[in-house]
């Protein structure tokens, strides 16, 4: 039992970021105060709804490399919604950029889908395309927390019994998706194409299709971040959230989301995430340069990677012993 | 119909002729890109056909192609490195702290070259060495790597490089030739013979079509890549020691992004990002569009970041349009 549980990815990380915990507590029990980890939680919102939708994606094994830029972009779009009309409601503007975010994914999904271009080619591309769309827009400008209204501001700071928004949107987001991933047909077939895409033909799945609705789904993912990111540091311009794709992948990988697709998990995701997060916000309070923390966060993909590609091996023979069991 | 009367013996090993396949392949269309594009720039710009004016363009494209060769290779096998970029700053930052430290032009090559070397033996033990998908260990890398120079010098830089380090990114060889631009071309030169006409290149070609059959045909699979990563990371030692040069500075953002345009470039250049296919004369071309395109938008003021709209356009539809085009023409024939 102890084995087993042992050999659970989730288990493993949780245990992780309680020992990290633990660790950072010894010197600074402050951090770990249930106020502190709740900031934790909500500074963390944004990666762990991007990570969600990174996830689908790389469970039908593609990859989203254009997470970042699409987050720019409607983030600017909503900021540019937001000065235009001023009295536009902010539940409008969001459902403007997610549906703007989807047709970004979209574009995504429907040149892997129907011209079956490497997803990594697509994104690739798109990554630049969709940034220098922020651009040709705005002619560089930054919209500054002046022009922006008071309520898009508040509304990821507002406070719900207690706990902002922000951490509520993404509280919401992983049971919408812990329903989606598990008890949809949708989420089945994210598993199925990317746990063995011939298998899946044959049990009546479109592999191109499924692929397609993952990066729907990422792309509205992160049209909402693009918002929540805006919104929260009162402030857009091209290059905001530059580099992050490659966060939201590491959170996806720590987490045991094999890239290889078909392996993976909500509470995963969310995990992997996390731990970026405790390691960011720790970084600081225990007097670690900043500057440390790209450093430490790759240091820490490489070492996720390399447990997780063992874990998956041995699960690999435990099936075939009981295969010849029984 | 002649067809039907071909007995086995006299069934064509190719079923077009050399110049057919030549006028068919991306290289050719590639070099059609390319001359368009140059005539479109003299057109557009009177300044564009000056030769100095020229040269200069190549410094937009000679470091990152002396990349790509290594990583078109890296992508045949079906493996690839995003860490190149990393490498450049580790490597130049190595380089400045050995500035501080009094040392001169010679050790600065070789720590650069040394440094590149050190990261791609890293690449290569944790792929080769535990089996790790290359991709997560690049990005992981890749972050490593630049979080170190970052470490380092955090928001500081490093200057004051000595000043017969500055040939490297600066110096000519002959007239407007310059060093950056001679090794561009003595590396094709190198790549493509390792490539098109050794052993090592069709060992290559054999992993990335189909790693089990090459094991069984007797390559050394994992020596292989091993190899190639650490010729990544020496190449990428040898655009840090040409770019930290050329700038005559040091930032842990320098060359931030490179390599996805380096991966841009190998993939324009026809190799396909699946493995098993692509070749040097391909990646030459790619380099010298990218360039041209760079240096024919500056010239006539166009932002970086429309480049890069335009870089990223011409990444999916150069591989977007041949798919249409054979679609297209299926469904014409039928």
């Amino acid at each position: 039992m102890t084995a087993k549980l042992l050999k659970n990815r989730e288990i493993l990380l949780v245990m992780a970021i309680m020992v990290l915990l633990a660790v950072i507590a010894l010197r600074f029990p402050g951090f770990v105060a249930p106020a502190n980890l709740a900031r934790v939680y909500n500074d963390t919102s944004i990666l762990i709804i991007l990570a969600l939708g990174q996830m689908a994606v790389i469970l039908t094994r593609c990859i989203d490399l254009s997470m970042a830029a699409n987050l720019a972009l409607c983030g600017m779009v909503a900021a540019m919604l937001n000065t235009a009309f001023p009295g536009l409601p902010i539940p409008l503007v969001i459902v403007a950029v997610m549906a703007l975010g989807g047709l970004l994914g979209m574009a995504n999904g429907t040149l892997v889908w129907k011209l079956d271009i490497p997803p990594i080619v697509v994104t690739l591309g798109t990554l630049t395309i969709y940034r220098g769309l922020i651009f040709l827009l705005t002619d560089g400008k930054w919209i500054n927390a002046h022009e922006m209204s008071d309520a898009f501001k508040a509304l990821p700071r507002q406070d719900l019994a207690g706990v902002p928004v922000l951490s509520w949107l993404s509280l919401v987001m992983i049971a919408v998706m812990f329903v989606v991933m598990g008890r949809t047909p949708l989420g089945r077939a994210f598993y199925a194409v990317g746990g063995n895409p011939h298998a899946a033909v044959y049990t009546g799945i479109d592999v191109g299709r499924t692929r397609f609705f993952a990066y729907c789904l990422s792309g509205a993912l992160a049209g909402l971040s693009g918002y929540l990111w805006v919104s929260r540091y009162a402030v857009a311009y091209v290059d905001i959230a530059a580099g992050f794709e490659l966060d939201i992948i590491a959170a996806c990988v720590i987490g045991g989301i094999s890239i290889a697709g078909g392996i993976g998990s909500v509470a995963g995701a969310v995990l992997g995430a996390l731990f970026l997060g405790v390691i960011k916000n720790a970084l600081p309070v225990i007097n670690i340069s900043p500057f440390a923390q790209m450093a430490i966060s790759g240091t820490v993909i490489i070492i996720a990677v390399a447990v997780n590609a063992r874990a998956e091996r041995r699960k690999g023979r435990v099936i075939l012993k009981k295969a010849e069991a029984a | 119909m002649a067809h039907a009367q071909l007995s086995p013996r006299n069934i064509p090993d190719r079923l077009q002729g050399r110049g057919a396949r030549l006028l068919k392949s991306w290289e050719a269309l590639l070099v059609v890109v390319a001359a368009a594009i140059f005539l479109g720039n003299s057109l557009a710009s009177p300044y564009f056909l000056d030769p100095w004016n020229l040269s200069d363009a190549t410094f937009n494209f000679t470091e990152k192609a002396m990349i790509a060769f290594a990583m078109a290779l890296v992508i045949i096998s079906g493996e690839i490195d995003l860490s190149v970029a990393s490498i450049i700053a580790l490597a130049s930052t190595a380089m400045g702290y050995a500035v501080q430290l009094g040392l001169d032009t010679p050790a600065l090559v070789a720590i650069g070259l040394g440094v590149g070397l050190v990261c791609g033996a890293v690449n290569g033990l944790l792929i080769t060495g535990l089996g790790l998908p290359s991709i997560v260990v690049t990005i992981g890398t890749m972050s490593l790597f630049r979080g170190l120079s970052f470490i380092v010098l955090g928001d500081q830089a490093f200057t004051g490089y000595p000043e017969s380090f500055a040939w490297f990114g600066q110096g000519y060889v002959w007239w407007v030739f310059s060093f950056e631009f001679t090794l561009f071309v003595l590396l094709a030169v190198v790549y493509g013979v390792l490539l098109h006409k050794t052993n090592f290149g069709r060992a290559v070609y054999a992993i990335g079509n189909n790693q089990t059959a090459a094991l069984f045909s007797g390559v050394r699979v994992a020596r292989v890549k091993f190899a190639l990563f650490l010729m990544t990371g020496l190449m990428a030692g040898l655009a840090s020691i040409c770019l930290t040069s050329r700038l005559g500075s040091t930032r842990p953002s320098i060359a931030l992004g490179w390599e996805l345009e380096v991966v841009t470039m190998v993939v324009l250049g026809g190799v396909s990002i699946l493995g098993g296919s692509g070749t040097i004369p391909g990646i030459v071309l790619a380099a010298l569009i990218m360039g041209m395109v760079t240096f024919g938008f500056g010239l006539l003021n166009v932002p970086g970041i429309v480049m890069s709209i335009f870089i990223g356009l011409l990444l999916i539809s150069v591989i977007a349009l041949p798919i249409l085009w054979q679609r297209a023409r299926r469904r014409l024939s039928q």
